[in-house]
């Protein structure tokens, strides 16, 4: 006790902000504070300098100027007359397009590939080991490379399609083009539809037919499980489950099919008009290629986590439900998959981030991505390095902030609580 | 026992199994063909690898090797058939240019020297039986390969690694051991205050690097003018200049990551709050468009007047991009370790670092083994990015290429031996990764 009193009256000596573990951590966290400061600031003295002796000056006004290039994949009214932040915008779409459709296609195909991977059959789960090492270990950028020159080199030009005896022809009776410049497929239109709404003084609009469209897809999905839950309810009562796959189909298929009758719904079919097709919705070549090697690259590493997941359900767990009599197919449902998802979907989710993060590799084939147009053709259009790059990287660090957030809910939801 | 007529009494002598159940007959029933869907499946796999197989061999056997042009590889191919087949004239001509970049004919040895010495230099850390002392050679070997890839007096790599002697001079003589503790005066100062020891050891090579090296360079290399032949960045290319970003920013990005990974983790909020931010803006944003900053904007952010080369600026951002993947991995290794390791540490009274550098470490790395080589492989994969900002990697290589007027409208050759190339090294690294995990696993 009497030690501990003189413990605590000893005086504040300056040596024990080092040997001092209550003094020691703060000591060392001024430090690094002020190591990062000076840092910040030196940087800034420099970049001020620099952008001082070059005569330039931090300003985004830039953003509001005519950009005087044109985008040829565009989801949205745009032509060269339009702003520079427009081109960023569609830019960012473009991104999210493709990263959307990778996401898709990857995990479809990863999944695919991960459970012939583990197949019982020798020569299926050796050809996609083969298949998993050649993407897995082959750059992307060859690999979105060589899938452009597949496409470019080996569809027929649109003029092929031309004349009498023309050596292409369509596809799916007359209603998809493959040709070098890119697919056409046929696009939605409504003779009776209900026009566009403009939002910020008409440089956006949204077509209402979709908002109504979408409308009724989600309440007929919002009633499908709401039939579901019945369905679960009477079964837990009576331990018979009522059968509900017509209502299911039909609360889905009929309200959709009557909307679209009375918007007076057609396909519009691409056609050949002079050098090239006109009409329909035109995937350039370099969204396909972006689209075929993102897919096929990260459907690998998917391809690996779906293994890895499935493994990591113990076999003992299978075998008790095999030992229960449940049926293979359902053990796989049941039993293994609700218990592999949890090893699955955070490492699934940081490939979708990773593969977002690839798309940018767009500027080597040409697709127009936020860093094809804000950090390539803006950038050299307009020389400020400094905003572009900072505007978008930003952008893209706001895509992965909110992929991770999600995985970190995820992780929250699912972890096992341990010590 | 009762004698009952209908019950055997003796055992039957064993029988072989069935011949359809054993040997290669039974292998392939059992492996692929049980079942009508496993038969099918099978089939439809032979089937893709017969027509893969039939179309790509005729195509890779062409004999076009010794082929000056494209024009040249077609017509061979017409005169033995419809003309389709590889052209590997253009794979003789420019194997050179995809391994050592565009060095001369004069000067190819000094890349070639390097690449031997790199594989001296990782052999110790690759094969187990080597003697470890030959580990000192992955301090000696960043300076002996810059002199000789870049050239230059001799003086400068040997002036600067003299600062690494210093620092290392400064520690090992300096510390206080058990019997010279309170002897001298400065030995005891320093068993006092061990930090001023430390500060000793990183400030000294500092201040010999800023202020001394230079002039001291200098002034020998104008007694003795020995050296090499200085030659640009622009000689680098192919494989040399992925295996240079490459293999730099493995060697400076395991540290760095190990460092982030414990200040992501520590006790420390301001530190903790910085490695976060670090981390995660490095991991939020594409790899192209911090190559993007290397290029354009790098030199903004240094003092005025300061222009270095495109290659160290891009080595920089590749570094900083692998050193944050390798703290997430790191930090899962350590997130994985037992609670019980940490408090066992604190219990037998180890310091922080010894602790970490004695009992967390050596765990926690053995477990990222598998996160930490995948993070390699996907860093030397992504040193094919350089191209786009137009440094001649093996893949800006076959644009240039297919600028030749001769082989104009190459396009599988090179990219296939560029894939190939990428996939020896690729692969051997998760082989390698995979035979190290079970050899340290067999361990305990």
């Amino acid at each position: 006790m009497a030690e501990q009193e003189n413990f605590q009256k000893r005086s504040f000596e300056l040596s024990m902000l080092i040997y001092d573990t209550r003094y020691r951590s703060t000591s060392i966290q001024v430090i690094a504070l002020l190591i990062f400061f000076s840092f910040v600031v030196w940087l800034i003295n420099n970049t001020a300098a620099n952008m001082a002796v070059s005569g330039k000056d931090i300003d985004f006004s830039f953003l509001f100027n005519q950009s005087g290039y044109d985008i040829n994949q565009k989801f949205l009214e745009y032509n060269s007359q339009s702003t520079h932040l427009r081109a960023a915008v569609l830019g960012v779409m473009n991104t999210l397009v493709l990263s959307a459709m990778g996401c898709i296609t990857a995990t479809i195909l990863g999944v695919i590939v991960g459970i012939a991977r583990l197949s019982k059959n020798w020569i299926v789960s050796r050809i996609m080991a083969v298949y998993i090492e050649i993407f897995r270990n082959v750059p992307l950028l060859l690999w979105i490379i060589l899938v452009m020159a597949v496409t470019v080199e080996s569809f027929p030009r649109p003029n092929a399609f031309r004349g009498a005896d023309p050596s292409a022809t369509m596809k799916l009776f007359d209603s998809v083009a493959l040709t070098n410049r890119g697919i056409y497929l046929p696009e939605p239109l409504f003779s009776k539809g209900l026009g566009d709404i403009a939002l910020f003084s008409n440089s956006f609009s949204i077509s209402l037919d979709l908002m109504v469209i979408l409308f009724v897809l989600i309440s007929s999905i919002l009633c499908i499980k709401k039939i579901k839950k019945r369905a679960s309810r009477i079964q837990e009562a009576t331990g018979e489950r009522p059968t509900t796959w017509y209502w299911v189909i039909s609360v889905l298929v009929i309200p959709t099919f009557i909307v679209l009758v009375i918007l007076g719904f057609y396909l519009g079919y691409p056609e050949l008009k002079g050098f090239n097709f006109k009409g329909g919705i035109q995937l350039r070549n370099s969204l396909i290629a972006l689209w075929v090697a993102l897919s096929l690259y990260t459907s690998a590493f998917i391809a690996e986590i779906v293994r890895a997941g499935i493994l990591a359900v113990s076999s003992g767990q299978s075998e008790a439900a095999s030992a229960l009599g449940m049926r293979p197919n359902r053990i796989m449902s049941l039993v293994i998959l609700p218990q592999a998802m949890r090893v699955i979907v955070p490492p699934l989710i940081s490939h979708y981030l990773s593969l977002t993060k690839n798309s940018s590799l767009a500027i080597a084939v040409g697709y127009m991505d936020v860093t094809g147009t804000l950090m390539g053709i803006t950038l050299n259009q307009t020389g400020r390095e400094l905003e572009t790059l900072l505007l978008g990287m930003s952008i893209y660090l706001c895509i992965s902030l909110m992929i991770s957030s999600v995985v970190n809910w995820y992780n929250k939801k699912n972890d096992l609580v341990g010590r | 026992m009762k004698n009952v007529l209908y019950v055997r009494k003796e055992m039957l002598a064993e029988q072989s199994p069935p011949p359809s159940s054993i040997g290669a007959v039974g292998w392939i029933k059992q492996n692929l063909f049980n079942g009508w869907f496993n038969s099918i499946l099978t089939l439809i796999s032979l089937f893709l690898i017969y027509s893969i197989l039939i179309n790509l061999i005729p195509w890779l056997l062409s004999p076009t090797w010794q082929a000056n042009s494209l024009t040249e590889c077609r017509e061979i191919n017409n005169a033995i058939k419809d003309g389709g087949g590889a052209c590997w004239g253009v794979i003789t001509e420019r194997w050179p240019q995809f391994i050592f970049g565009f060095y001369t004919r004069d000067e190819i040895w000094r890349p070639v020297l390097v690449f031997l010495f790199l594989l001296i230099t990782i052999a110790p850390v690759l094969i187990d039986w080597l003697p470890r002392k030959l580990l000192l050679l992955l301090v000696v070997f960043p300076y002996v390969a810059v002199w000789l890839l870049w050239g230059g007096p001799v003086w400068s790599p040997l002036v600067s690694f003299l600062g690494l002697l210093l620092g290392y001079c400064t520690w090992h003589f300096l510390k206080p051991t058990a019997n010279t503790g309170g002897a001298v005066g400065h030995v005891q100062l320093l068993s006092k205050h061990p930090f001023i020891l430390v500060i000793m050891t990183i400030a000294i090579p500092i201040v010999w690097w800023s202020f001394l090296a230079t002039p001291l360079s200098n002034s020998l290399t104008d007694i003795f003018p020995w050296g090499l032949k200085v030659l640009p960045s622009r000689n680098f290319g192919g494989l040399l200049l992925s295996l240079t970003i490459g293999v730099t920013a493995i060697f400076f990005s395991l540290p760095l990551g190990v460092l982030l990974a414990l200040g992501r983790q520590s006790d420390l909020l301001i530190v903790k709050v910085l490695c976060v931010w670090f981390i995660e803006f490095i991991r939020g944003v594409p790899l192209i468009t911090l190559l993007f900053v290397a290029s354009t904007l790098l030199n903004i952010f240094m003092p005025p007047g300061t222009n270095f080369d495109i290659i160290l600026r891009v080595v920089i951002m590749v570094t900083l991009f692998s050193a944050a993947y390798l703290a997430e991995v790191v930090r899962g290794g350590l997130a994985g370790l037992d609670t019980g390791q940490y408090e066992g540490a604190n219990a037998l009274g180890f310091s922080y670092w010894k602790a970490q550098r004695l009992i967390i470490m050596p765990q926690a790395l053995k477990i990222s083994i598998p996160g930490i080589v995948s993070t390699f492989i996907g860093i030397f994969k992504d040193t094919t990015l350089v191209s786009v900002i137009g440094l001649m990697d093996p893949l800006g290589l076959t644009t240039a290429i297919r600028a030749d007027m001769a082989w104009n409208g190459v396009y599988w050759e090179i990219n296939i031996f560029v894939a190939v190339l990428f996939f020896v090294f690729c692969f051997s690294m998760s082989r390698y990764s995979m035979y190290l995990e079970r050899k340290l696993q067999k361990k305990n």
